[in-house]
């Protein structure tokens, strides 16, 4: 049997337990699958996954999750706790009791997929699908033909939420299991929110997540994602986020990954109008033998348009880290600027790093620059503050942080720093930021 | 305070320190001078720790403890910091960040708690007034993009809020014009009281004029072949060191 048969296989499974879904989400499930069975799993050969070798999920079992129970003890002990409008996902599936969506403000909603599906059927069909198809990649493809839950979230123009929106995706230690979790956001003009989507895993899971998120951001529509991936060490986690932007819209997106033992990450953001501009912040921490590949790709297809993109790496152990980054200007898409950096920190002589900035400019008044660099941590700073009395371990911790001050930097969510900071560099004399925390005005 | 005795060192298995024998005892200011390649920053690599220095035979005591024994933060946390002659940038790490995180460290390593947040940023400021140092360096990272005369500084700075028992000083006047070099001796002397040790090692005496050691003496090639007060920095200032190098070969 080959591997898209085990996995298809569960479709049958699964389709048969689905019930009150509208026909198109059928028909589509249906093209999802037969995508799916047409390209099969991903190879080296293809220069996609060229350095992503995926054969430890096709060769996978992964059941379908059951149910959604988890314990607030155990959900406690992984969520961010902070003031939210939350959604949570068990394996995949609502759990509507921890869940907590409260009191949203008119003309916002943050509904579950599987609700969404039948209330508001027509226009999550209009988009659903319209930035990540079936051709995007072969898990584009098996996500669509598993695709149920997830979460919808609407804003109507000129509206703007205070707090953020949070997905926390929770993966349970037992048996393997799947999810294809998607994730749609729909910002009317000049409305702004910020969403946070939390991966984590327990200690002992081993599933696989496949997740696909569309963003559409209207005229002058701000938006800030942030995506926590925290699986655990024995799981896998593929995912891709499409962005597509109008005129004025601004795009943050702060793609933070810990966790995970294979990681795949698409990013394809649309610049489609003028003035729209995008950031994007990265960081991907490695250890042991955690492969985490990132594939971002900014399509300025309009003049005017701005990106400005910061990665960083730190791999230790015998991680293997992946950075693909395109920019690509189409033609006579005039006045661009686009940015792009991505630094790796290596922490041990057997960690990996392959990076690929790839630069297409069609256009001939534009300002582009890309750079990438790879290296180790400076001694003389660890003796250095050593020399201040501050412990090795410690030390290192520090400089491997503040090797990604910029994205650290950027990430002005506590909750989400201190999660990054933990993992980086253990524990810390004192919270990495102190900015504000001293008023120096005279 | 410190106690070096018969100390010989070795880097890349060339013996440098040959012997060197010091007392210094709380609240003296000694100033080790020299010529190039006497010995003076392989001395002061072994005080803080530095990786690649082998000491082949001698003791050092600090403050009753075998300071040959601590790892470089145990130093630091006893009581000995070291100003270094080349400040390293440190990119990412704020200087407020350091100053905080190396405080509670040592405070720690007392038993104590942290320093609450008011008494610190009051600490921290009049500090970097005396210092002549704008406030904006705080945020800044630590030594990055610093002038010469700014690094230096800065090394003070973080000997005035972490008070150490011995400040150890490595050619902190080398690269200063006259003005940056009066700030850090001024720095230097606001840290002398009775308890404080401070060495200062230098190649040239003028940093001595600002700075008036109770101690002089002359490293040459290995060993302090000669010691003496103020007046011997005055001496080798108008003399050179070659009637010490003389005076020590016969």
């Amino acid at each position: 049997m080959s591997a898209p048969d085990t996995f298809l296989n569960r479709l049958t499974e699964y389709v048969s337990s689905a019930v009150d879904e509208p026909s198109w989400i059928a028909a589509r499930r249906q093209a999802g699958a037969a995508r799916f069975e047409a390209l099969g799993f991903p190879t080296r050969r293809h220069e996609a996954w060229k350095y992503t070798d995926v054969s430890r999920i096709a060769n996978g079992e992964f059941a379908l999750p059951k149910d959604a129970e988890l314990s607030a003890e155990r959900f406690d002990a992984l969520r961010l706790n902070f003031d939210a409008h939350r959604l949570v996902f068990v394996d995949g599936l609502l759990s509507e009791t921890l869940s907590d969506i409260g009191a949203l403000p008119d003309g916002i909603s943050v509904e579950p997929l599987s609700k969404a599906l039948i209330d508001n059927h027509e226009a999550v069909g209009g988009q659903l699908g319209r930035l990540a198809n079936v051709d995007f990649s072969p898990f584009a493809a098996l996500n669509t033909a598993f695709a149920h839950e997830g979460a919808v979230i609407r804003l109507d123009a000129g509206k703007v939420i205070e707090k953020p929106i949070y997905l926390l995706f929770f993966s349970r230690s037992g048996s393997p299991v799947m999810s294809h979790p998607r994730v749609l956001i729909s910002a009317g003009a000049n409305s702004e929110a910020m969403v946070v989507e939390h991966y984590v895993g327990e200690q002992d899971a081993a599933n696989f997540t496949n997740v696909i998120s569309e963003v559409f951001l209207d005229r002058g529509a701000n938006l800030t994602h942030y995506k926590l991936q925290e699986a655990a060490q024995s799981e896998f986690h593929v995912s891709s986020l499409h962005v597509d932007q109008s005129r004025e819209s601004n795009f943050a997106s702060h793609n933070l990954n810990l966790g995970g033992a294979l990681v795949r990450n698409d990013l394809v953001c649309d610049l489609n109008g003028e003035n729209a501009e995008t950031a994007l912040w990265g960081l991907f921490f490695g250890q042991e033998r955690q492969h985490v590949d990132n594939h971002t790709q900014v399509n300025h297809n309009s003049p005017r348009t701005f990106s400005n993109e910061n990665y960083k790496g730190i791999l230790g152990g015998r991680a293997r880290g992946v950075f693909n980054g395109r920019v690509y200007i189409k033609r006579d898409a005039q006045q661009v600027r686009g940015y792009q950096s991505n630094a790796n920190l290596l922490l041990s002589d057997r960690a990996e790093i392959d990076t690929k900035p790839e630069l297409e400019i069609y256009a001939d008044d534009v300002q582009c620059s890309h750079g990438a660099t790879t290296g180790q941590l400076d001694e003389n700073a660890v003796f250095a503050l050593r020399a201040r009395g501050i412990d090795e371990q410690t030390a290192r911790g520090l400089l491997t942080l503040a090797f990604a001050n910029e994205v650290m930097e950027a990430t002005r969510l506590p909750e989400v720093a201190e999660r990054v900071e933990r993992a980086v560099a253990g524990k810390l004399p004192e919270r990495f930021n102190l900015e504000g925390l001293v008023e120096v005005s005279e | 305070m410190l106690e070096i005795k018969n100390l010989h060192a070795t880097v890349e298995g060339n013996e440098i320190l040959k012997g060197v024998n010091l007392t210094i005892n709380p609240g003296e200011v000694h100033a080790i001078m020299g010529p190039n390649g006497a010995g003076k920053s392989t001395l002061s690599a072994v005080l803080a720790g530095r990786d690649g220095y082998e000491v082949s035979e001698g003791t050092i005591t600090f403050d009753g403890k075998d300071l040959l024994e601590l790892e470089v933060e145990e130093r630091a946390q006893a009581g000995l910091l070291m100003g270094f002659q080349y400040p390293v940038e440190i990119p990412g790490v704020k200087n407020i960040y350091l100053l905080k995180a190396a405080l509670n460290a040592q405070r720690e390593a007392r038993g104590e708690g942290d320093i609450p947040a008011p008494e610190f940023m009051k600490l921290v400021k009049e500090q970097i007034a005396f210092m002549k140092m704008d406030p904006s360096f705080l945020q800044r990272a630590v030594n990055e993009g610093f002038s010469g005369g700014e690094k230096k500084r800065n090394e003070i700075l973080q000997m005035l809020i972490l008070q150490p028992k011995l400040a150890l000083l490595d050619e902190i006047d080398s690269g200063l014009d006259i003005d940056a070099m009066k700030v850090v001796a001024e720095g230097i002397n606001s840290l002398r009281n009775s308890q404080r040790s401070i060495l200062l090692v230098t190649h040239y005496q003028r940093l001595l004029d600002y700075i008036t050691p109770d101690h002089v003496h002359v490293l040459v090639d290995g060993r302090i072949v000669k010691s003496g007060d103020k007046s011997l920095a005055h001496e080798l200032e108008a003399r050179g060191y070659e009637w010490i190098l003389e005076e020590s070969a016969a």
